[in-house]
């Protein structure tokens, strides 16, 4: 079994707005394991952002831990102190952002940005810093490296600078890089590319990855785990063949179901909005949009309910006495699917 | 560059020009004339010092002849004070003024962008509301109520500085003082609106993943961002400063050109005007100039599209 780095258990996180604490996590527990690649899905809202900024200790002021621990290897993020905390961000943990138009300084050359990791965690001197900075740029496919050391972000595309932000989080080498909507600000042609870029630099650098995106697009591609996300919990989770072709969750049904096909000829939308999480829903949080609901679903938390060795979902609909429903057409056809590779696999 | 310092002379010295012109003829405007007691003066006595002073030409003859001596470096005789050639005046004058003002910028801007910058990074706290107040109250009192302040208590009762008068260093504490606050508050001002918003900006929350320490980064991301503003505040506010303070001066009593310039416009000692004039408006075109060349080094972006090389 692979090497566990992160262990996030039971983890709560409040908001403390004038309307009164927002509860935005509730009760989230997942794990990562050395070089593996964990997706964390789900709308905007979700909680998603603010699960890996607690990763990070980057919460903002207003937020309150109320419960859970983040176990990296044995040590307990939630304990650190500040300073502390600085010495984990950028050189174990790093991050990247979702908008690189705006995530460079945009008054300090390329090579500083890079390098500026380096001179703090591993004390090296600017020069051989710079140095490691460039091999770097040429590990991202920045061409020209030797000359554009010097230059600044606003002299780079969109698709570069993010390049150059996957090379500032990779230039100590963490074991968890972070990747919040890596993607999202950029145009699909360049997605792909920065998509395939990380692949491959996670092989070489033997990082492990935490993929926040709403897209499940682009999950496919990436992840090995997936998790989804719903009102401030973790609602299914499982391999991503897992997840894309034997999803338990009715919220899971419906994020694959609005997802465009070749086939489709409209699209399919969840109906409703997510619940307001100042009063969050007493049982399932997503039984106001859930035509599969019942009346359990209203009063009681559903537990995770066991599919697989590696896939849980949270819903009563996997209950033993719970009635037999049958999903969205799309999510049957997709069920054939999984039995194929299953059957593929047991081959 | 060269080509577009070259530009920028030019129309430097256009503008100058049109000062110089635009003045002239303003002043020639304003009643009454250079004599101070005209009244007990003949119509001769009054023809003769308006031949000795060259008034008695026509107005664009006495205009032509002042730039052609402007442009030799002659910028003619004062009125008032005792014939002293005009740049003797500002030479001899000049140094207090420029020196007091330059270190009451100093003394400002510096302490105006530690202030600011403490109040952006500790925002909505009572740090920062203390901050916001003292540099309310540094903006709203006028200068010379904090001189009259300072003199009784710090000069007169502490002893700590000389009350007035122009000496050593130790004279110009005070007045430094006095006419800092002003600019002070106005930075800290800036640098905390500024600094409040790159704060919140993503390159300071990539600047914190990368695990560097608020103080990093502070001085290593924040501030040069925010300083961009500023510049913009500063230039002119130095040469209003250098050019002397009427008021500052004349409560320490320092030899410095503000006092003159009034006086001279008090008693239309044309020369006068025109030369201060001019030597201000020159210091604000320089001063512009620098300006848009400190912006370039702060920020590159502005270096590329602005040369226009």
């Amino acid at each position: 079994m692979a090497e566990r780095i992160l262990d996030v258990k039971n983890l709560k996180i409040d908001f403390h707005t004038y309307a009164g604490a927002v509860k935005a996590i509730r009760d989230v527990s997942f794990h990562l394991d050395k070089g593996e690649t964990l997706a964390i899905v789900g709308e905007s809202g979700s909680g998603k952002s603010v699960t890996t900024k607690s990763l990070m200790g980057l919460l903002a002021n207003n937020a309150e831990v109320t419960g859970g621990s983040i176990m990296f290897h044995d040590q307990d993020i939630l304990k650190k102190s500040e300073k502390e905390m600085q010495n984990i961000r950028g050189k174990d943990i790093a991050m990247i952002f979702q908008d690189p138009m705006t995530s460079l300084d945009p008054t300090m050359r390329i090579g500083q940005q890079i390098a500026e990791p380096l001179i703090k965690h591993k004390h090296v001197d600017k020069k051989k810093a710079w140095s490691q900075a460039l091999e770097l740029m040429k590990l991202v496919g920045i061409t020209d490296a030797e000359e554009r050391i010097k230059n600044y972000p606003h002299q780079f595309s969109g698709g570069q600078r993010q390049r150059i932000v996957i090379a500032i989080a990779l230039v100590c080498y963490p074991e968890i890089l972070i990747a919040d909507e890596p993607t999202t600000a950029l145009d699909v042609t360049i997605q792909a590319q920065i998509l395939e870029l990380m692949k491959e630099l996670q092989e070489k650098i033997e990082t492990s990855i935490i993929f926040i995106t709403h897209d499940l697009g682009v999950v496919a591609g990436m992840a090995d785990r997936v998790a989804v996300m719903y009102a401030g919990q973790i609602v299914e989770y499982g391999t991503v063949d897992e997840i894309f072709f034997n999803p338990q969750h009715p919220y899971t049904w419906g994020l694959l179901n609005s997802m465009p096909t070749l086939s489709s000829t409209k699209l399919e939308a969840i109906p409703g909005t997510p619940p307001d999480l100042l009063d969050p829903p007493k049982g399932d949080p997503f039984v106001a949009r859930n035509p599969y609901a019942m009346k359990i679903d209203a009063e009681q938390r559903p537990p995770f309910f066991k599919v697989s060795e590696t896939h849980y979902a949270a819903t009563w609909l996997l209950h033993p006495d719970a009635p037999k429903v049958t999903p969205p057409d799309e999510i049957v056809r997709r069920r054939q699917t999984f039995k194929d590779i299953m059957a593929h696999k047991a081959i | 560059m060269r080509k577009y310092l070259l530009k920028r002379v030019f129309y430097m010295i256009l503008t100058l020009f049109l000062v110089a012109t635009i003045t002239f003829f303003l002043m020639k405007l304003m009643p009454g004339t250079p004599y101070s007691n005209q009244q007990k003066m003949t119509a001769q006595q009054i023809q003769i010092m308006n031949e000795q002073y060259g008034l008695n030409k026509p107005m664009w003859l006495q205009y032509l002849i002042y730039l052609g001596g402007m442009l030799h470096g002659d910028f003619g005789v004062s009125f008032q004070f005792s014939n002293q050639p005009v740049s003797y005046l500002i030479a001899s004058r000049i140094g207090a003024s420029a020196q007091l003002g330059f270190q009451a910028m100093i003394f400002g801007v510096v302490l105006g962008i530690i202030i600011g910058a403490v109040a952006a990074v500790h925002r909505n706290t009572w740090v920062d509301t203390l901050c916001t107040i003292l540099s309310i109250i540094g903006k709203s009192v006028p200068n010379f109520v904090l001189a009259v302040l300072l003199q009784f208590y710090i000069a007169l009762k502490l002893g700590w500085f000389p009350i007035a008068d122009w000496g050593g260093f130790s004279y110009t504490v005070l007045p430094t003082i006095a006419l800092g606050v002003g600019p002070l508050a106005e930075t800290a001002r800036f640098i905390r609106t500024g600094m409040v918003d790159v704060l919140n900006s993503d390159y300071i929350e990539l600047a914190k993943a990368k695990g560097l320490s608020r103080y990093g980064i502070v001085y290593h991301h924040a501030l040069r961002n925010s300083l961009i503003p500023l510049v913009t505040l500063i230039g002119p506010y130095t040469v209003a400063l250098m050019t002397g303070s009427m008021v500052i001066e004349n409560i320490f009593s320092i030899p410095g050109i503000g006092e003159q310039f009034v006086k001279s416009i008090l008693t239309n000692d044309y020369p006068t005007i025109m030369g201060v004039t001019m030597l201000f408006s020159a210091g604000l075109v320089a001063v512009i100039l620098i300006t848009d060349i400190i912006y370039g080094i702060i920020d590159p972006r502005i270096r590329l599209s602005g040369s226009g090389d």
